[in-house]
């Protein structure tokens, strides 16, 4: 479904990402943690063109991200994004934000939209905001309209880059809730967090990243078992015992 | 007050409101109108990554803020009517008249001002928030016009307000072109009547009264969106 060969990047001369190989397979769940600035987030921004790399080949479903002959905005439309700030639309209320890239993108009728954005509403639970603005919403519960927001586009797999590291902690759950029963259905997800409970719960693999590199690739047993590289071993050992 | 004559003033106030008043105010409806959309376009241009695009809006809009608007005024008044015959291919100028002279240089001027506003006020919206109207797969345009410029529009209400008031205020250099706004009309009777003094000093207090007002309805409405945020 989604796979990266040899992907690097440069900002200017700084190398955020060193020959990046992966695949992420229909109906698979991929955790990708380790440090920040280890380029987690910069490389799932990359599955969906969100940010330019320079060497390399991203291939979603068959299409070539990196090509510049490729309908990116297309592309997006298939693939749903959750990010680590929400990022709804804070002048639209939370029907709007579910209905306009329904409308606009797919060219669904308005009643249309409208009914799948409120059903999605109702699957996380907030069906009784969905005439209020973000703003009056909580953290989490915008992180979930922001899930039912991606899932209205009908996406043939879902990118979470750190959906839950700007929620208090109350409200982690909540949201990992959802992701976890949506990881249950089938749905092919690719998810950059901490929440390590989260990848033992669901997670097919473990990819941990140092230093913009991909320095562990593990099927979720063996890397929470037996860690083959030790930066890895150091980095589960520090948030793990506590 | 002896030698002062008052009654001038009111026996033209039709004269300066009906005629005077009203081109002011219609100069500075469509002058911000146009202004605003124009500078929303230049705007986006010196934005743009494509180098030439953002090159030529930082141009134009370095060139317009570095010339005063008095010789930009004129310039336009002499040069339109050599445009609109280059355009329509007709043998002569075209004369267009204060009016329309007037609307297009304070359009073109303005917009370099309210380009810089809205520079600002699409550059104070998070990454984010572009990055997640892309996610959804709207195009640059969409993304623009659906979620980035109402935000940035809103943010800039009180500055766009703010700069609408100086194009007020600016609009009386119209009288160098000769053309019949508050302050041309008010210096017509003044002339004829030899009543400088007093007009001017009308003309002064009317544009105060507006100005001022305008100014605490933007400072209200500033506070407001204030707590809003």
């Amino acid at each position: 479904m989604i796979s990266l060969k040899s992907v690097s990047k440069w900002y200017g001369s700084f190398q955020v990402l060193g020959d990046c190989t992966t695949e992420v397979a229909k109906g698979e769940v991929v955790v990708v943690c380790g440090p920040s600035g280890s380029g987690k987030s910069t490389l799932i921004k990359c599955v969906n063109g969100l940010e330019p790399f320079q060497k390399g080949e991203i291939l979603v479903d068959g299409v070539s991200v990196g090509d510049a002959k490729t309908d990116l905005p297309k592309l997006r439309s298939r693939i749903g994004m959750v990010f680590q700030n929400f990022e709804l639309f804070p002048h639209m209320s939370v029907t709007q934000n579910l209905t306009l890239g329904q409308i606009k993108v797919l060219g669904r009728p308005e009643s249309e939209a409208r009914a799948k954005g409120l059903k999605l509403l109702e699957r996380v639970g907030l069906i009784a905001h969905k005439e209020k603005y973000p703003g009056q919403l909580s953290g989490g519960q915008q992180q979930r309209v922001a899930i039912a927001r991606a899932l209205s586009m009908d996406p043939i797999a879902m990118l979470f880059d750190e959906p839950t590291s700007a929620l208090d902690p109350e409200m982690i759950n909540e949201v990992l809730d959802v992701m976890v029963e949506l990881a249950r259905e089938g749905m092919t997800m690719m998810v950059v967090t901490h929440e390590m409970g989260f990848a033992r719960k669901v997670a097919h693999r473990v990819i941990f990243m140092d230093a913009g590199r991909i320095v562990e690739d593990a099927k979720k047993d063996e890397f929470f078992g037996t860690p083959r590289s030790e930066r890895a071993q150091q980095f589960l050992s520090k948030i793990l015992h506590h | 007050m002896e030698g002062f004559d008052f009654d001038v003033i009111e026996r033209s106030l039709g004269y300066l409101f009906r005629e005077g008043m009203v081109f002011t105010l219609t100069l500075t409806a469509l002058a911000m109108t146009g202004g605003i959309i124009f500078g929303t376009l230049l705007a986006m241009m010196r934005l743009s990554a494509f180098k030439p695009l953002s090159w030529v809006a930082g141009a134009y809009v370095n060139l317009m803020r570095s010339v005063p608007l008095v010789l930009v005024i004129f310039w336009f008044f002499f040069l339109v009517p050599y445009i609109g015959a280059w355009l329509t291919g007709a043998g002569r100028p075209i004369p267009v008249g204060a009016f329309w002279s007037a609307l297009i240089t304070f359009t073109m001027f303005e917009a370099a001002y309210y380009c810089e506003i809205m520079r600002a006020g699409i550059q104070s919206i998070a990454r984010g928030q572009v990055w997640s109207g892309y996610a959804l797969g709207l195009n640059y345009w969409q993304t623009m016009g659906y979620i980035v410029l109402p935000q940035a529009f809103r943010n800039m209400i009180p500055v766009l307000l703010t700069q609408t008031i100086i194009l007020f205020q600016d609009t009386s250099l119209v009288y160098v072109i000769s053309a019949t706004d508050f302050l041309g009309a008010a210096a017509k009777v003044a002339n004829r009547d030899y009543r400088l003094v007093e007009m001017y000093t009308f003309v002064a207090v009317v544009y105060f009264v507006i100005s001022y007002g305008l100014s605490t309805m933007v400072k209200r409405l500033q506070d407001r969106i204030a707590v809003i945020r």
